[in-house]
């Protein structure tokens, strides 16, 4: 990683300034257990006004523990957090905590995967939104509660005045989702950050929810990072994505760049083994061996080589630094060369 | 040739709310009249969202549960009759289940579970433990490295694949996959349907492959099921079904498939709203509250399953006799 | 760990075998500071009511009235005498004997007991289990305390009639629990594999229900022997269950209490001996218990 601080800083720095969110160098490491696991190894993201970056990869790729940490929603005493992450000019990692209640949902707002859990079950939906606005802004009980109809109009539920007052569990997933992006969105955050939120729902309501996110984010101008394993989840709503793997972004770029033009065996590896279309049918799918990294046990090197059919022993020596394929296609392989012709 | 499963009427009901003194107020359907064959040699893909019905289906077809009305016939003969007595039927179905980790008994070694069935059956243990050691081998998992493993120390493929080889240790014909890929990463999901497809060739397998996902049955199956509400919307082989969808759920349901061009997103959600609960279902068609093609007739009855060569639709506009307006218009397909 | 087969790693000439289960949870149970430390203290009070007879100084039994409730330190009597001038230290080590005998006894009966009822109803379900717990549920309505007060009090008292008491306090918790993870062991997916692979029910539960069962079951019902142990005390004061002469803990606390004024520490010395006796009980169950919670 030496030759690459030299750069980056610099980089970063002329993006900071433009940057609505911007992550540098960030590492987290889980002390809790029996042997301490580096869950992401110095990412670095920058996001722009308006704009939406979607974090993709599997389990153990450090997608989630990355937007977690810009909430800092881990437990302190069990993680160590080293880098830097600036919201709005607002160095995160040096809130106070009551700094960081005023934070969390005012700047910086999250939509988690299963509502269910995300959502109190003991309070109705109308009130923990109501709950929610009134600790951000002096409002009273009746003028919430009129922001909180808005806001379940804006998120299209039927009947909104009606389900106001209903509970979590008497609700439906899409319905839950819907409230949950609602209550997400009252105190007019300036980032949006989704962890997955379609993951959990039946195809029909998936794209629903989707599209639902896609238009608020045009109309509310917000930016977003919105985490998912599923690729078309990405195509469908961001403009850039950045592939994660073992804790590291391994491709970055326009989401049309990635989508059309990977250049990282790990990214054409999952686009390949997609079975879409009929024309695959009667034959094998192209798939990747070998397991998911072992996240206490990586290899010296790329963290991907044992699975990569074009790996070298240059992969294997080090990890590789970024490599600029096209303008704002960024990929860390060794061997750009060989996927450049596939 | 007689089909392997014959599936008539098949209902299952779950009481709700039991009354003062015993009597049933309210029930869930969750499968409410099926009927299907399945052929010998094909795979077939059940397809439908949450409610739907295709898990309780399964374990109905395995005689996990008793169903409430209808039967189930295994190559021509009923459950329990004396040409198919129940423990022989369980050797010739099995399942793989989604949750690859409560499948396993954390408290047998990874040989032991598998060597379990064969065993229930009479096959003795120095038989059973190699044929075990043997199907870890053809699963992909190095028997030296595996056997003695407990579940917890596996990965989720590792896993999914033990449950693979502890279904075929019985020997059946029919292997039941419920989401068995829908829990793992989509690297490891490839690998595990490649090894799915491969066992079935050299096993002479039937499959029904019971999944949410629209593209891996695509891949998988010859035939493909749609259910809403626990009843058959729509029957016909892969590609039919894919192109040339008739059921305005197959239809909704496949226009739900994201995109993958990002020059061409979709622009529009095909149906709003959730699927409805199970416990209160729409009168007549249980599609008509959210199909964009209703009419009155559809909310009056409820239609019946059309066949028409190898396409089943129970829809009224695909049923010239129903009175709907729209069957003369699409009988010309 | 890769299936895939990639010429760089080598083939494993000895197979890999785990250890077993239930050393997997001593070696994990190992790890644990506290719960060793309460387990020694625990093996370290067996030891001493095993051995009573050797490391008592004097006659448990044998008192002088001029020697009476001499103080902690008195020479001769390293902890002093009680009302009846007999030897503190003595019949602390003896009462040992009976307390933790009153205390694991009761439980283990229970334990069969109890957990052969929840098993049963929890598998078989329906009307059975329904009459099984419900008549269950009528015993478990009665607070402990006094449950066992009115068995002890009708059976008369001593310590056969108290421990029975005891017994019959403890089988309605352990039915509960065991039917309760029996229950839901019951519906997980692999008891539904082994139904759908046609094994008998009995095979079902001794294969796959009672390995997974057992344990929870087994970590509740010894969380209970500190409770046994107090209820006894509590029996033996009130004058159920022990008689006098015989060195028990919680006889000796009520006994004592005369003295509570004149010589304090003296009072306090059986209750801490309980006192001591139920944390550790406590402590290593608890650590039995994360020990057992073994997650992927």
């Amino acid at each position: 990683m030496g030759d690459t601080a030299t750069e980056k800083p610099v980089q970063a720095g002329a993006a900071a300034t433009a940057a609505l969110l911007s992550i540098e160098n960030l590492r987290v490491t889980f002390t809790g257990l029996s042997k301490p696991v580096t869950a992401v190894d110095g990412v670095d993201l920058a996001l722009a006004r308006g704009e939406v970056v979607a974090l993709l990869g599997e389990s153990g790729s450090g997608k989630s523990v990355t937007l977690r940490s810009i909430l800092r929603l881990h437990a302190a005493n069990k993680t160590r957090i080293e880098g830097r992450i600036h919201v709005d000019g607002v160095d995160v990692m040096a809130l106070s905590p009551g700094e960081l209640a005023q934070f969390r949902g005012k700047t910086v707002s999250m939509v988690f995967q299963e509502p269910m859990l995300a959502l109190d079950p003991v309070y109705t939906v109308g009130q923990q939104i109501i709950e929610a606005l009134r600790r951000h802004e002096p409002l009273s009980k009746t003028e919430a509660r009129r922001r909180a109809l808005a806001l379940f109009e804006q998120v299209r539920i039927p009947s909104p005045d009606r389900r106001l007052d209903a509970y979590p569990h008497e609700m439906s997933g899409g319905m839950r989702q819907r409230a949950m992006i609602a209550l997400a969105l009252s105190c007019n955050p300036r980032v949006l950050l989704a962890d997955e939120p379609t993951t959990a729902l039946d195809a029909t309501v998936q794209v629903q929810i989707l599209l639902l996110l896609r238009d608020l984010q045009r109309q509310l101008g917000l930016a977003m990072i919105f985490v998912t394993h599923d690729i078309s989840v990405a195509v469908e709503v961001a403009d850039r994505v950045a592939v994660m793997y073992a804790g590291r972004i391994v491709e970055m770029g326009a989401v049309r760049d990635v989508v059309r033009r990977p250049r990282h065996p790990y990214t054409i590896g999952l686009l390949s083994t997609r079975a879409h279309g009929g024309k695959l049918a009667g034959t094998r799918l192209p798939a990747i061996p070998g397991s998911p990294p072992d996240l206490a046990n990586l290899p010296p090197g790329c963290p991907y080589a044992p699975r990569c059919a074009h790996a070298a022993d240059v992969c294997r020596a080090a990890t590789p630094p970024p490599v600029t394929v096209a303008e704002g296609h960024v990929v860390r392989c060794a061997r750009t060369d060989a996927t450049a012709s596939l | 040739m007689t089909p392997l499963l014959e599936v008539r009427g098949l209902e299952k009901r779950f009481t709700v709310k039991k009354g003062l003194f015993g009597g049933v107020r309210s029930y869930v359907s969750a499968v409410d009249g099926l009927d299907f064959d399945l052929h010998e040699g094909e795979t077939l893909g059940v397809v439908g969202e949450s409610g739907c019905g295709k898990s309780t289906t399964a374990r109905l077809l395995l005689h996990l549960m008793k169903p409430t009305a209808g039967s189930i016939r295994f190559a021509g003969h009923a459950v329990g009759s004396p040409n198919l007595p129940l423990k022989e039927f369980r050797r010739q179905i099995q399942m793989v289940f989604q949750d690859s980790y409560a499948s396993l008994n954390p408290r047998l070694t990874v040989e032991e579970s598998i060597a379990f069935g064969p065993m229930v059956h009479g096959t003795a243990r120095r038989e059973a433990v190699p044929r075990a050691h043997a199907l870890l081998d053809r699963v992909g998992l190095h028997p030296a490295r595996f056997a003695g493993r407990f579940t917890h120390e596996l990965s989720g493929g590792q896993r999914q694949r033990v449950n693979i080889a502890r279904a075929l240790a019985f020997r059946p014909r029919v292997l039941v996959l419920d989401e068995a890929v829908s829990a793992l990463d989509k690297s490891v999901e490839a690998q595990v349907i490649n090894l799915l497809l491969d066992l079935k060739e050299e096993f002479s397998l039937t499959y029904i492959v019971i999944s949410h996902d629209l593209e891996v049955v695509r891949f998988m199956s010859s035939r493909v099921l749609v259910m809403y509400l626990g009843r058959v919307a729509e029957l016909a082989p892969t590609e039919t079904l894919y192109t040339q969808s008739r059921h305005p759920y197959t239809t909704a349901l496949l226009g739900s498939l994201l995109s993958m061009d990002p020059d061409r997103r979709t622009e529009a959600a095909p149906i709003s709203g959730d699927p409805p609960n199970p416990i209160d279902p729409p009168a007549g068609c249980r599609f008509h509250t959210r199909c964009p093609y209703a009419e009155a007739v559809c909310s009056r009855s409820a239609p019946v399953l059309t066949v028409e060569g190898a396409h089943a639709v129970a829809c009224h506009r695909h049923n010239a006799a129903s009175g709907s307006s729209g069957a003369s218009q699409t009988e010309a397909v | 760990m890769m299936e895939a087969t990639i010429p760089a790693i080598p083939v494993m000439a000895v197979a890999i075998r785990s250890p077993g289960y239930w050393k997997t949870v001593l070696l994990r149970f190992a790890r644990d500071p506290l719960a060793v430390a309460a387990a020694a203290v625990v093996l370290l009070l067996i030891l001493m009511a095993i051995f009573a007879p050797w490391l008592a100084p004097n006659d448990p039994l044998q008192g002088m009235t001029l020697r009476r409730l001499k103080p902690p330190g008195t020479e001769g009597y390293p902890l002093g005498t009680d009302e009846l001038g007999r030897d503190m230290l003595s019949r602390l080590i003896y009462g040992a004997r009976i307390s933790l005998f009153m205390g694991i006894v009761p439980v283990f009966c229970a334990l069969f007991i109890g957990a052969f009822i929840g098993i049963t109803a929890g598998y078989a379900g329906g009307w059975l289990n329904t009459v099984l717990m419900r008549t269950i549920d009528v015993f478990f309505a009665f607070p402990s305390v006094l449950l066992a007060v009115a068995m002890a009090g009708a059976l008369g008292p001593g310590i056969f009639n108290g421990m029975l008491a005891l017994t019959l306090v403890f089988i309605p918790p352990i039915a509960r629990v065991a039917e309760s993870v029996t229950t839901s062991v019951r519906s997980l997916d692999y008891v539904e594999a082994a139904r759908a692979s046609g094994a008998s029910a009995m095979l079902i539960i001794r294969k796959h229900v009672l390995g997974n069962v057992l344990g929870p079951i087994f970590v509740y019902a010894m969380s209970l022997i500190a409770v046994s142990m107090i209820l006894a005390s509590g029996l033996s004061f009130l004058g159920l269950g022990v008689k006098p002469p015989q060195p028990d803990w919680g006889l000796m606390l009520n006994t004592l209490r005369t003295a509570l004024y004149t010589q304090p520490l003296l009072c306090a010395l059986p209750g801490v001996m309980i006192f001591i006796t139920s944390i550790s009980f406590n402590l290593m169950t608890d650590g039995l218990r994360s020990a057992m919670d073994i997650k992927a």
